[in-house]
């Protein structure tokens, strides 16, 4: 099985010997490797043999400049911008490409190194349109920055009359990214991106010389869910974003670091903002959870935070209709509710966008008032040790522990689309660490070849007990990792299907020796706030409030119909605060806004159980308040204060109930596995179809409130329909 | 005398040189369009290995190790021009599932080699050369007078699909220049009338 183009394995001797040694262990340290030294501008650095020269340039901190060359791509070598003087070396020579040899003399800043860069810029601006005034690109393009500081004052380029410059068409590689061709360098960091990270083979250079082009040679979407980075990975303007087209420079943005809630990864982003609008979202790079990629739903779904927005509180007035209301009205409205509704009859119900600040002060409120069914609308099923163990509901091995993995068995979900950044990090180990992924569940394009075990819930009993013939592989491994979508966990199917998989994990745990630091069971969410709201305490599901009938609901961004009307008795009051007129506000008595992810500085704890901090890059729009405000003074005018007024309080109360939170960016170590083995043994045996209910891509846009609400994800999903249809489909 | 022979004959080419001077960028941005982005719906020509391609196909890729079948790229487009005359994409799509290979793949070989055509050439194509050696000694009176005769330009075909002319780069015969090529056929030291 080749899973690297060949030139880039013969260029990783590591990777040969990785495949060798892998039979006797993963985990034996290899030998450390004696060091080579070499001097870079006069600068002595020792590194390991295989080193390039622009790797051992940057370890002393002189930085090279590149164009094709990036960091988590293999090397091309094509654009030569990194040309360097090797000492006693007639010609220069690519830095990027180039492994150090003992005692090189490396001249980063000679005539010659000088002459070369002025050359290669030259040629490179002879087929370059001089259209930065009206490139998106411009203010932040590479092309731009370094031909300042390495190109030549003046061109030799006068041949505009007679021929002009290279054109090239552009292409439509879909909704989500513009190409302006003409601009291209071909330095083919899209193309390696798509075949090496995305694993969608659609990008390409058709022709040759003068006349070779990126593009997809037959008119095509680049279907991937992470189309979105080859905008940041383009070091010219050819590539860009099509929503965000003029409409902002980068110069004019404000950025705040921030994390994204479109799934349960926490992806770390930067939101762009200016005169009060979210212009772009972009990555930032955190090696444990999202490297420098983020899916397309999490940097082009922004612009539904525009529209379908609640901005004022309102309440039903007689006929039925929501009408706006001023604050005043609508918590007096609902705090009179609060006092007057019977112990016990008052619930709540959080959806999946939620900050654990907003998590913390809900259920303090409806404790408060005696309230004790607090639920999520994202189910989790609670036979054998249930929500009381964190092993049980977290991804425990961590997102950059499946580095680490050589068995990755798949539950009941489709990773590339429930947590496309998750799914990068598996395709990368796939790649580079020879790891083996299996699948039980319906069989779905994961861009990496897997084995497909089975496509119901009883093949997990079939492993358990050794029947299936994927067993004997599954034994020799020795850093299992089994991950359960939460999507099988929903239902009644959820428990059988959850203490298979513990019973799976528990038999590999002991089969592998794999010892107790190692999280074998794992559990992948789909939803931003669910590990926030386990660890706080939430009945996970809906059916504690069907049971329970309240006379009053409070619903906090709960807009995925887990409770409908019908659930409720007729003469339950509803409330719902949100950031979006979604399925929840359209069966509320009274509306209260909130803000958005962007527009507060909040705790979200990811599928990991890392909780991660987003600052809030705007104010919430109108009249809606940040939700923890909102409940703290629901709770004064309804008498039942919340013991805390600042922002910090509900962190260090966060803290009190869940000791995590007083640790933001780490994921705390699981443990107990022994114990959710031994209980989960009582739970039914698995059985019913694994079906994920995001299988293609046009499943993947549109998943929640704000998603929903954007016009961007809509052309994306229309996109992805009429790509099933093209005469072109398959790769 | 040489001085002169050398001063007429520097003269010439410099006329015949002005003739086939090609500006650096003149040509891409016409020809890039045409040849490096696919419009035709020859994805319906109809396409498939007949059983002796296919076993050709199989031998080729036999060559290469277990693994490494899409080493076998250039030889089976090869094979499929020459069972089909020309090379539909369609043809590409059956190479790209025969090799196990990501479409594009296939795609960027195809378009990479001229000798791959990916538009229907008559049954005798007919290659004329115009690199230096065979330029020197008449190889752009050659072109003249093919295209003339067949009173089609280069890079076309003539009605009745029985040829089509192609101006192409050194075929390595320029002991015999000017030469051209008929299919597999070298025709050497030619002689326009």
């Amino acid at each position: 099985m080749i899973r690297l183009p060949f030139r880039q394995l013969l260029a990783r001797p590591a990777t040969w010997a990785a495949l060798a040694l892998r039979a006797e262990s993963t985990t034996a340290a290899a030998p450390e490797p004696e060091k080579v030294e070499v001097f870079i501008d006069g600068k002595q650095v020792l590194v390991n043999p295989g080193t390039t020269i622009l790797q051992a340039a940057a370890q002393v901190g002189i930085d090279i400049p590149r164009f094709c060359y990036h960091d988590r791509l293999s090397i091309a070598g094509n654009c030569r911008m990194c040309l360097v003087e090797v000492e006693r070396s007639p010609k220069p020579v690519a830095a990027c490409a180039m492994p150090v040899m003992k005692g090189w003399k490396v001249r980063t800043d000679s005539d010659m190194t000088r002459k070369a860069r002025e050359g290669v810029m030259e040629f490179l601006l002879v087929n370059h349109p001089l259209d930065c005034p009206i490139c998106d690109q411009g203010g932040e393009c590479d092309l731009q920055d370094q031909s300042m500081t390495f190109g030549s004052d003046k061109g030799r380029f006068t041949d505009i009359k007679y021929t002009g410059k290279r054109a090239v068409e552009d292409k439509n590689i879909g909704p989500l990214v513009k190409t302006i061709m003409t601009r291209c360098i071909q330095c083919t960091r899209c193309v390696r991106f798509g075949s090496e990270v995305a694993g969608i083979e659609v990008l390409g250079t058709p022709g040759r010389g003068n006349d070779m082009q990126i593009g997809t040679y037959v008119e095509k979407l680049f279907a991937s869910e992470l189309s979105g980075n080859v905008i940041d990975l383009c070091p010219v303007g050819a590539l860009t974003s099509k929503p965000y087209a003029f409409t902002a420079r980068p110069w004019e943005l404000r950025r705040v670091e921030s994390i994204d809630v479109m799934d349960a990864i926490g992806s770390n982003i930067v939101v762009n903002t200016r005169t009060g609008e979210v212009m772009r979202i972009l990555p930032r790079v955190n090696e444990e959870v999202n490297e420098e990629w983020i899916s397309d739903k999490t940097r082009f779904a922004y612009d539904g935070l525009a529209r379908q927005r609640l901005t004022e509180p309102m309440m039903k007035d007689e006929s039925g209709a929501l009408k706006p209301c001023d604050w005043e009205e609508g918590l007096f409205k609902v705090a009179e509710k609060l006092q007057t509704v019977k112990e016990g009859e008052t619930a709540a119900i959080v959806g999946g966008m939620v900050d654990s600040e907003a998590l913390i002060c809900l259920k303090d409120l409806v404790n408060k008032v005696g309230g004790e069914t607090v639920c999520t609308e994202e189910a989790f099923p609670l036979e054998g040790a249930g929500t009381d163990l964190r092993a049980n509901y977290v991804l425990g091995s961590s997102i950059v522990g499946v580095e680490e993995a050589d068995l990755v068995v798949f539950i009941g979900t489709n990773p590339r689309y429930e947590a496309p950044i998750f799914n990068a990090r598996v395709r990368k180990a796939y790649v580079h660490n020879e790891l083996r992924v299996a699948v039980v569940g319906t069989p779905v394009d994961l861009t990496y070849e897997y084995d497909h075990l089975g496509g119901d819930a009883g093949t997990l009993s079939r492993l358990v007990d050794g029947s299936h013939p994927f067993c004997a592989t599954m034994k020799a491994s020795k850093r299992p990792v089994v991950v359960v979508g939460s999507a099988a966990l929903q239902g009644a199917g959820g428990a059988g299907v959850h203490a298979g998989a513990v019973a799976l994990a528990a038999s590999l745990r002991a089969s592998s020796g794999c010892g107790d630091g190692w999280s074998v069971f794992n559990v992948l969410h789909r939803v931003a706030s669910q590990v926030g709201a386990l660890d706080l305490g939430y009945t996970p599901g809906a059916a504690a409030i069907r049971a329970r009938q309240p006379k009053l609901l409070l619903m906090l961004g709960a807009d995925e119909g887990a409770v409908t009307r019908t659930d409720l008795p007729a003469d339950c009051f509803v409330v719902y605060q949100g950031h979006h007129g979604d399925r929840g506000a359209e069966m509320a008595d009274v509306v209260l806004p909130g803000g958005a992810y962007t527009e507060k500085t909040a705790t979200y704890v990811n599928t990991e159980g890392r909780p991660q901090v987003a600052q809030a890059a705007l104010t919430p729009p109108g009249f809606a308040r940040e939700d923890w405000k909102v409940l703290r003074a629901l709770s004064e005018v309804a008498g039942v204060t919340l013991p805390y007024d600042t922002a910090a309080d509900v962190r260090r109360r966060l803290a009190d109930v869940a000791p995590a939170f007083a640790r933001p960016e780490q994921v705390e170590g699981a443990g107990f596995f022994a114990q959710a083995a031994e209980l989960a043994k009582g739970a039914p045996a698995p059985a019913g179809e694994l079906r994920p209910p995001q299988v293609a891509l046009k499943d993947f846009y549109m998943t929640d409130a704000v998603s929903r609400a954007s016009r961007t994800m809509a052309k994306c999903v229309k996109a992805a329909q009429d790509d099933e249809k093209s005469m072109w489909k398959g790769v | 005398m040489m001085a002169s022979r050398l001063q007429r004959v520097s003269s010439l080419m410099m006329r015949q040189v002005q003739q086939q001077v090609r500006g650096f960028h003149q040509t891409s941005a016409v020809a890039s369009s045409q040849l490096f982005v696919h419009r035709d719906d020859d994805v319906d020509e109809p396409f498939d290995f007949t059983p002796e391609t296919l076993k050709k196909a199989e031998a080729v890729i036999s060559i290469y190790p277990k693994g490494f079948q899409a080493s076998a790229v250039i030889p089976v487009l090869d094979l499929a021009q020459r069972q089909h005359g020309w090379l539909p994409i369609s043809a590409m799509h059956k190479v790209a599932e025969l090799l196990k290979m990501p479409r594009i793949r296939v795609y960027e070989v195809a378009t990479f080699y001229t000798m791959f055509n990916r538009k229907p050439v008559g049954k005798y194509f007919v290659q004329v050369c115009t690199n230096t050696p065979c330029l020197l000694c008449g190889g752009d009176n050659l072109l003249e007078g093919v295209s003339a005769k067949l009173g089609i330009k280069v890079g076309e075909m003539t009605k009745d699909k029985m040829f089509s002319l192609s101006e192409v780069e050194c075929l390595g015969a320029c002991v015999n220049a000017p030469m051209m090529m008929v299919n597999d056929d070298y025709y050497v030291s030619t002689r326009t009338q």
